[in-house]
C-alpha cells in the first residue's frame, strides 16, 4: 500500500481535447467506455430486431435496410446470407464491445479508483490508450459494414475455416473477415492494457487502512475480472494474429490440408480447425465471466445498500468469484463436447464445468440469505438487482443440462444453448449495467435518475426478457437449430408460431429501452439535484462531492478504517457508519 | 412495490414451467439403442433442474414479499445458520447432484463413444460440403476406394473424389444423397468434412456429431424404428447452412438389400 504522494496526479485539464477527448481521468474514460458500450448495444439490438423480423416474415421489406447494404438487402428484404452477416456483427458487439466494455471497463473505470480511496488508475496514460484503442477497434469492426460484400458470416466464433480460407467460403469472409479479426486483436490490447491498470492500481493505491478485505464486493469483483481478461486476452490476441497470418499471408495454422472450398482445391496443409477452436474457448468461456462476475458484484454493492445490511459473509463472496474465475479456465472444453476431439476430455472437461455450479449456487444462497431479515428498500437499482439474482438462476440451471456431454448430443447448437447464454451472460449482466446506472448515476452527474421511469423500464424489461428467451428453451427441447436464416425443415416449421411471439416481444422490450435512453438523457441535464449520498451508503465513493472532483477527494486523503459494509450497526447514530468515520463499528 | 414483484416472479416461474410439465416441446421419441440413456438423463436434468429453479424463484419471491418497505426502526436479523450453513447445504446438495449426475452421465456417453461397432455394422462413409450430404456404401467388395480431392467435380456427379479408372475398389461404390439404413442393425459412420466445418444432427436418432475438415470421425448407432427422418447440419458452413439437410430412411433389412441393388444399377 502506498501513500498518496506516490499515486499518480494530475491537475484539472482545461482544454475541451484534454478534458473529454484525450482525458487522462478515469472518471472521464470509465464514461467513454460507458458511452461506447450505450453505442454499441444500441446497434447490436436494433440488429437482433432485424434477424428477428427476417426470421418470421422472411418476405417483407424493412424500411431502410436496403440502403445500408444493396446486396445484402436488395429492396429491403434480407438475404440468407446478409442474416449471417447481421447475427455474426450483432454477438461480436454484444459480446465485446458491450458485455466487457460496460461492467468492467466502464464502471471498474469509474469507481475502482474512488472505492479504494485512490486519486486516479496507477497508469493514467496507458488507461487513456487503453480506451482508444478499444474505440480504434470499433470503428475497424464498423467498417466492415461498408466493405466489399459487407461484415463476416462466420459468427462471432469465427470458427476455422470457414473464417480462415477467405472468399471462397462465403460472401463476408473476404475484407470483412480479415477486418473482424483486426478489430478484435487491437481489442484485446486495449483490454490487456486496462487489466494490467485494475490490477496495480488494485495493488499499489489503496488509502491508508483500505487493506484487501475492506475493499467493496464491487471493486473485488472488477480486480477479479482483471486477472482473468489479463489471462484470456493474452490468448485470444495470438488466436487472431494466428487468423489474419492464414488469411493474408498464406499460413496454414488453422487450414488443413485438401480442402476443395467452392471448387478450388485450397492450397493450405498442415493446420487444426480444433487449434482455433480450443484456442478460442480458452479465452471465450473465462469471457462469460468477465462479462458477469462485474455485474455480480455490482449487484452485491447495490443490494447490500439497499437492504441496510452486509451479505452474510463478504469472505466467502470473494471465495466464491475467485472459485469461479479459477475455474473457468478448466471448462472451456465443454464448448466442444461433439467438435471431435477426444471423447475421453469431454468427460474431463464436464466435471469442472458441474463443480462452477457450487460457487455459483452458494453466491446465489448468500444474496436470498441476506435479504433474510434485512430491511430492503425497492428503488429500480435495487429491482435491477433481484431481476439479476431470478435471471441468473434462470439461465444458471440451464447450464446443468449443456455440462454434461450426453445431454449435449441433443441440445448443442440449438436454440437452448443460445437461451442459456444470452439469460445468464446477456440479460444479467445487462441488468447488472442498469442496476449500476441507476445506483451510481447521482455520483457521476450530480443528479437523481427519476425513479418512475426506472421502475416502469424495469417492470417491462423483466417481463419483457422473460418472455424472449425464456421461449428459446422450449425451441431448443424440439430440436430448433440456431444459426438458421430460415426454418425450411419440415420438423421446424411448426415451431414459427414460438418464434413470432419471441419476434413481438424482442421488438416491445427494446422498444421499452427508450424509457431508459430517455431518462438517462434528460436526467443528465433535468434530473434533481442529487445530495453526495443519495443512498446512504457507506463506501468511499459516497464520502466525497457529486461528480467527484478531478482528483476524487478534493485534496483530501481518505483514510478507512471499517469494513466496507457498516449498516444498522447497533448502537451507532445512524443506521451506517461511512467507511472513513472513526466512529467505533462492528468489525 | 416489493409484493408486486414477488407476484411477478412467482407468475413468470410457474408460466415458464408450464410447458416443460405439458411436454409442449419436447424432443421427438427417440428411435436408438443408446437414446434412451441420454433421455433419462435428460429427465434427471429436467427434475433437478427444474425443483432448483423453482424453489430459488420462489424464495426470492417469499423474502422480498416479506422484507421489503419495512418501517425504518424495523430490527436487521440475521438468518439463522448463516454463510456457514449456506455453504455447507450448497456443498452437500450442489456436490451430491453432481457425483449422480457426473458418474450416471459418464454411463450414457460411454455408449456412444466408447463402446466398437458390432462386428456386423454396415459402414457408410458421410461426406459433408457446402451444402449438402453425400454417402457412400462400399459395395460388395466390402472396401471404400480412396478419396482424391483433385478429383471432385460436381457438375460430373463425383462428389467424393473417386477414380473409378484407376482404383479398382471404387468401382462397385454407391453414392446416394440419402442415407437408408436397415433397423435394428449397427452402422458405423465414416465421416469427412470436403471443405468446412459442418455437423450431422438426427434429432430422432439422439446423435450430434461435428465434422473436422483434416479429420476422419466415426460415430455408430443401431436405429430401432423404421421410418424418415431428418439429418441436418448444425456447424455454421455459409450461406446455405440453413439449408443444408438430407433424408435418413430407416428400413426393413429386406427393404434395404433392395434399395441398395437399385442405387448400384443407377451408378
Amino acid at each position: 500500500m502506498h501513500d498518496h504522494a506516490q499515486a499518480a496526479q494530475h491537475a484539472a485539464p482545461t482544454g475541451f481535447i484534454r478534458k473529454y477527448v484525450f482525458s487522462l481521468d478515469h472518471k472521464v474514460i470509465g464514461k467513454q467506455y460507458y458511452g461506447l458500450g450505450l453505442l454499441a448495444v444500441l446497434i447490436g439490438m436494433v440488429l437482433s430486431w432485424l434477424m428477428r423480423i427476417h426470421l418470421v416474415w422472411p418476405n417483407t421489406p424493412i424500411p431502410g435496410l436496403g440502403l445500408l447494404s444493396k446486396t445484402g438487402a436488395p429492396g429491403g428484404v434480407m438475404t440468407p446470407e446478409y442474416y449471417l452477416q447481421l447475427m455474426t456483427m450483432h454477438g461480436t458487439l454484444m459480446v465485446f464491445f458491450v458485455l466487457t466494455n460496460v461492467p468492467f471497463a466502464g464502471f471498474g473505470n469509474y469507481f475502482l479508483p474512488i472505492q479504494i480511496g485512490a486519486e486516479d488508475m496507477a497508469f493514467p496514460r496507458f488507461n487513456m490508450m487503453s480506451f482508444w484503442t478499444t474505440f480504434v477497434a470499433f470503428l475497424v469492426l464498423m467498417a466492415a459494414f461498408f466493405v466489399g460484400d459487407g461484415p463476416p458470416l462466420a459468427g462471432w466464433t469465427a470458427y476455422a475455416p470457414l473464417s480462415a480460407v477467405g472468399a471462397d467460403s462465403g460472401p463476408g469472409e473476404a475484407v470483412g473477415q480479415t477486418l473482424w479479426a483486426i478489430s478484435i486483436a487491437i481489442f484485446c490490447i486495449g483490454q490487456l492494457l486496462g487489466s494490467l491498470n485494475f490490477i496495480a492500481t488494485t495493488l499499489d493505491l489503496r488509502t491508508k487502512g483500505m487493506t484487501l478485505a475492506r475493499m467493496p464486493v464491487s471493486t473485488w469483483a472488477w480486480f477479479i475480472t482483471s486477472c482473468i481478461g489479463l489471462l484470456a486476452f493474452a490468448v485470444l490476441l495470438p488466436a487472431c494474429l494466428l487468423l489474419i497470418l492464414d488469411r493474408v499471408a498464406g499460413t496454414s495454422f488453422f487450414i488443413p490440408a485438401n480442402l476443395v472450398v467452392s471448387d478450388h482445391l485450397q492450397p493450405h496443409s498442415g493446420g487444426s480447425p480444433l487449434l482455433w477452436q480450443h484456442l478460442f474457448w480458452f479465452f471465450g468461456h473465462p469471457e462469460v465471466y468477465i462479462a458477469i462476475l462485474p455485474a455480480m458484484g455490482i449487484i452485491s454493492h447495490v443490494l447490500i445498500t439497499s437492504m441496510r445490511r452486509p451479505l452474510l459473509s463478504h469472505r466467502v463472496v470473494i471465495a466464491c468469484m475467485m472459485s469461479i474465475g479459477f475455474l473457468s479456465y478448466m471448462v472451456w472444453g465443454h464448448h466442444m463436447f461433439v467438435s471431435g476431439m477426444n471423447p475421453a476430455s469431454s468427460l474431463a472437461f464436464s466435471f469442472p464445468t458441474l463443480i462452477i455450479t457450487i460457487p455459483a449456487t452458494i453466491l446465489t444462497l448468500i444474496w436470498l440469505g441476506s435479504l433474510y431479515g434485512s430491511r430492503l428498500q425497492i428503488t429500480a437499482a435495487s429491482l435491477f438487482s433481484l431481476g439479476f439474482i431470478s435471471m441468473f438462476v434462470s439461465g444458471g440451471v440451464s447450464g446443468f443440462f449443456l455440462a454434461q456431454p450426453s445431454i449435449d448430443i441433443y441440445l448443442h447448437a440449438t436454440y437452448f444453448v443460445v437461451g442459456h447464454f444470452h439469460m445468464v451472460m446477456g440479460v444479467a449482466a445487462i441488468f447488472g449495467m442498469f442496476a449500476g446506472t441507476y445506483f451510481w448515476f447521482p455520483k457521476m452527474t450530480g443528479r437523481m435518475m427519476s425513479e418512475k421511469l426506472g421502475k416502469l423500464h424495469f417492470w417491462l424489461t423483466l417481463v419483457g426478457t422473460y418472455c424472449i428467451f425464456m421461449p428459446f428453451h422450449y425451441l431448443g427441447l424440439a430440436g430448433n437449430v440456431r444459426r438458421y436464416s430460415s426454418f425450411v425443415d419440415d420438423f421446424m416449421k411448426p415451431l414459427m408460431p414460438v418464434h413470432k411471439f419471441m419476434t413481438i416481444a424482442a421488438l416491445l422490450t427494446g422498444a421499452a429501452q427508450l424509457i431508459f435512453l430517455y431518462n438517462l438523457i434528460h436526467s443528465r441535464f433535468r434530473g434533481a439535484p442529487a445530495s453526495a449520498n443519495p443512498w446512504e451508503a457507506t463506501s468511499l465513493e459516497w464520502t466525497t462531492a457529486s461528480p467527484p472532483p478531478v482528483d476524487n477527494f478534493g485534496g483530501k486523503h481518505p483514510v478507512v478504517y471499517h469494513d466496507p459494509y457498516q449498516y444498522s450497526v447497533e448502537g451507532a447514530a445512524k443506521d451506517y457508519i461511512m467507511q472513513d468515520s472513526p466512529e467505533p463499528a462492528a468489525d | 412495490m416489493g409484493k408486486f414483484f414477488a407476484i411477478t416472479i412467482v407468475i413468470i416461474a410457474l408460466a415458464s414451467a408450464v410447458p416443460i410439465v405439458r411436454h409442449t416441446w419436447a424432443p421427438p421419441q427417440n428411435i436408438s439403442v443408446h437414446g434412451s440413456a441420454i433421455d433419462d438423463q435428460m429427465s434427471e436434468t429436467m427434475v433437478e433442474a427444474g425443483f432448483s429453479f423453482l424453489a430459488a424463484q420462489f424464495v426470492l419471491a417469499v423474502l422480498v414479499w416479506k422484507f421489503s418497505s419495512r418501517p425504518r426502526d424495523a430490527k436487521v436479523t440475521k438468518f439463522p445458520g448463516g454463510a456457514k450453513g449456506l455453504v455447507i447445504a450448497a456443498l452437500i446438495l450442489v456436490g451430491s447432484e453432481i457425483l449422480a449426475l457426473g458418474i450416471l452421465g459418464q454411463k450414457a456417453w460411454a455408449s456412444v463413444y466408447f463402446t466398437p461397432p458390432a462386428a456386423n455394422a454396415i459402414p457408410v462413409q458421410v461426406q459433408a460440403g457446402q451444402f449438402a450430404f453425400y454417402f457412400r456404401y462400399p459395395g460388395p467388395d466390402g472396401k471404400f476406394g480412396p478419396l482424391h480431392p483433385e478429383k471432385i467435380d460436381e457438375a460430373n456427379q463425383n462428389f467424393f473424389g473417386v477414380d473409378v479408372d484407376h482404383d479398382p475398389e471404387s468401382k462397385d461404390d454407391i453414392v446416394t444423397a440419402e442415407l437408408a439404413i436397415p433397423v435394428n442393425r449397427d452402422v458405423h459412420l465414416l465421416m469427412h468434412s470436403k471443405d468446412l466445418g459442418h455437423s450431422f444432427y438426427v434429432r430422432e436418432l439422439r446423435i450430434q456429431q461435428d465434422f473436422v475438415p483434416g479429420l476422419d470421425l466415426s460415430l455408430h448407432f443401431t436405429a430401432t424404428k423404421t421410418g424418415k427422418y431428418e439429418i441436418v447440419c448444425t456447424q455454421l458452413c455459409g450461406l446455405g447452412h440453413y439449408n443444408m439437410k438430407a433424408y435418413l430412411e430407416v428400413m426393413p433389412q429386406e427393404n434395404f438389400d433392395k434399395w441398395l441393388a437399385q442405387q448400384a444399377a443407377l451408378q
